[in-house]
């Protein structure tokens, strides 16, 4: 009797080891499909390793990629943002207006990062200030703001971006390694340390855990939300910078769409769609397995609309089999 | 009569009567009968869309796959009369709204019984039939000279003066509302959409009404796929690309709440009819139509606030402070 009362009871602190949850975590998981894809490419294409190649490989990515890390921030608190294709629509728009009054390079980066700061806050104000949800909000801003590069632009393109302006979209800063990529690396590491490095992180993840409790516990659930859309709009104002760098030209029916693979990247990098989990990583993650699935295929020459069936399928997929899983685990565990 | 003007049905009726007198004060030909008879035949297909969207959004999903689903049903339909001018237009309808349902279905199937996001799901789905459009077709167009005349013709045959594509939208709104008013399945719709947990124990499978919502949802995409395959006589990829986000700005503007279990049959048709109003009438007052996007836009967030406003639940107010910063 006495025996067993003396036996020290240890309770571990935590139920896996670090590195046992490292390994299981979804992030290792997607670098190991990442590296399988990076096997299988190099494997299908004889054009697929070298560097300048992969280096162009980047371009697919990058800017939806910046709109991703961003959006994975509004989605982790709760919400969504449709509207980041039509931001950028704008963005672009406004800039080519700029143009034709004769802005300089600095000034047409400056209207396209003000723009989509404006249009997040137009997005920030109707969800936390008139309290709508986010969704629907969204849509009809994804409707206004493409609507009214249609009335600008009409059938009519912009063109003409000064020489110096293309640098943004084309230029490289050492070797391979582009201004586009290297912006994209930067602002990785800015929004990791801002989401896992600050209490503002925190705040983010205790809204969409539970916004009410985090409301009762004093944070500010309207002001953190506002700055994210916030900063959604002014990630898509960056993107749309790059972009009409890149094409140099705008049309109001430019980056149609590219909401839709810039949430793909966001939830296939393991962010909870409901809210309340992921990380940068996996979106980073996420993001270059995109690009060099597309690229991939790209090389093969499979068309672009028979990609999209790939990403669609990759979406539904990835979240698809972990479920599928468990409930096979759970089946066996009852069996 | 201060009662009557809360109901949503109501408003909306009078901003489009308003709307159309306004209209007519300038331009009377927009009201002579036979034009608003074509402004309903040109808005029918949303109307069809809007009926299956809301059935969706009642029980708290979304269908944003609806625009690729029926693109996709009236590619089908048109290879099939293409390859088979003998088929019976009949039996094309009908596999129309069948393979629609099947769509639908695998959509359902998804957030059923793999409990995934409806969201992601019908992104995804999107995608992917959009993009099976491409693979059956080539990417070709299948042109009014490869349809046969039945084929075409049946939207535009009329029955007591109005076109049966007008009797197709007619048709569908009584079926839903008799579905969503006086059926055991259309009120389980609303009792998950407004709470699922209560539904549990009223012996409703959320699962399943959200499933069936999806079928009908894709059946009625299904239709709308021939009819607009038919009436516009053309079938390629791009097909109603982007109109999903239109079918569920009417059910909004309808006074359909996004987050579920309120929503009526005449508020989705009115929301819809509002729109297309909107549509029809800027070329007659000399708006570029390239406006429309940018009112629909904002029609969209008026009536989303006007929503909110109306779903708003009284509660009592425990932390003032709190509840003015949020």
């Amino acid at each position: 009797m006495s025996a067993v009362e003396n036996v020290p009871r240890t309770i571990p602190d935590r139920l896996q080891g670090r590195t046992e949850r490292a390994l299981k975590s979804w992030e290792s998981l997607l670098f190991v499909v990442m590296v399988v894809i990076f096997i299988i490419n190099s494997f299908a294409s004889p054009y697929f390793l070298d560097p300048w190649n992969l280096s162009d490989a980047t371009f697919n990515f990058t800017e939806k990629a910046l709109v991703a890390l961003a959006l994975a921030l509004v989605i982790i608190s709760g919400e969504i943002d449709l509207s980041v294709a039509a931001i950028i629509a704008l963005a672009s728009t406004l800039m080519g207006a700029a143009l034709q009054f004769g802005a300089g390079p600095w000034e047409l980066v400056a209207i396209g990062l003000v723009t989509g700061a404006l249009c997040g806050a137009v997005n920030g104000w109707l969800v936390t200030g008139l309290g709508l949800p986010s969704i629907v909000v969204t849509i009809g801003t994804m409707s206004l703001f493409r609507g009214i590069s249609f009335i600008i632009l009409g059938d009519k393109a912009y063109t003409g971006y000064p020489a110096d302006f293309a640098y943004f979209g084309q230029g490289y800063v050492w070797w391979v390694f582009s201004f586009e990529l290297v912006l994209f690396a930067v602002m990785a590491v800015l929004f990791y340390i801002l989401l896992h490095r600050t209490s503002f992180g925190r705040l983010v993840y205790a809204i969409g855990n539970n916004q009410t409790a985090a409301l009762f516990s004093g944070v500010k659930v309207g002001r953190v939300k506002f700055i994210l859309f916030v900063l959604t709009g002014l990630m898509a104002g960056l993107a749309a910078v790059c972009l009409t760098s890149r094409l140099g030209s705008t049309r109001p029916s430019i980056a149609t769409g590219l909401e839709l693979e810039a949430i793909t990247m966001v939830v296939l990098g393991g962010v909870n769609i409901n809210g309340g989990s992921g990380s940068i990583l996996g979106v980073v993650l996420a993001a270059l397995i995109m690009g060099l699935v597309t690229f991939g295929l790209g090389l093969l020459n499979v068309p672009g609309i028979v990609m999209s069936i790939f990403i669609g399928l990759l979406l539904i997929l990835v979240i698809a089999i972990p479920v599928l899983l468990g409930k096979i685990g759970r089946a066996r565990k009852a069996g | 009569m201060r009662k009557l003007f809360r109901h949503r049905e109501i408003q909306l009726l009078v901003a489009i009567v308003a709307l159309t007198l306004l209209i007519a004060l300038r331009f009377p030909v927009f009201v002579t009968p036979s034009n608003l008879a074509n402004v309903y035949n040109d808005t029918s297909i949303l109307v069809i869309l809007a009926l299956g969207q809301m059935a969706v959004i009642l029980t708290r999903c979304i269908d944003l796959s609806t625009a690729a689903t029926l693109a996709l049903c009236g590619m089908v339909a048109a290879m099939l009369n293409n390859l088979n001018p003998e088929l019976p237009v009949s039996l094309l309808v009908l596999l129309a709204v069948v393979f629609g349902a099947l769509l639908g279905g695998i959509n359902g199937l998804l957030v059923w019984k793999l409990d995934m996001p409806p969201i992601v799901v019908t992104l995804g789905t999107m995608t992917v039939y959009r993009g099976t459009i491409f693979l059956i077709s080539g990417g070709k167009w299948i042109n009014a000279h490869e349809m046969s005349d039945a084929f075409k013709a049946l939207p535009r045959d009329s029955l007591a003066g109005v076109s049966l594509l007008s009797w197709a939208s007619i048709l569908m709104i009584i079926i839903m509302f008799v579905t969503l008013g006086r059926t055991t399945l259309g009120r389980s719709f609303y009792a998950v959409g407004g709470n699922a947990n209560a539904a549990v124990y009223a012996g409703i499978d959320p699962g399943r009404t959200r499933f069936l919502a999806f079928v009908l949802s894709g059946a009625l995409s299904g239709l709308a796929g021939y009819l607009w395959i038919s009436r516009y006589a053309v079938a390629y990829v791009d097909i109603a690309l982007g109109f999903e986000l239109e079918v569920v700005a009417a059910c909004v503007i309808g006074g359909v709440s996004i987050a579920g279990g309120i929503g009526s049959v005449p508020g989705a048709v009115l929301g819809a009819l509002f729109l297309g109003i909107i549509k029809n009438a800027l070329p007659v007052i000399n708006v570029s139509p390239f406006w429309q996007l940018a009112i629909s836009g904002t029609v969209i967030i008026i009536a989303v606030a006007f929503n909110a406003r109306a779903e708003r639940k009284k509660g009592r107010v425990i932390l003032k402070k709190a509840e003015v910063t949020a």
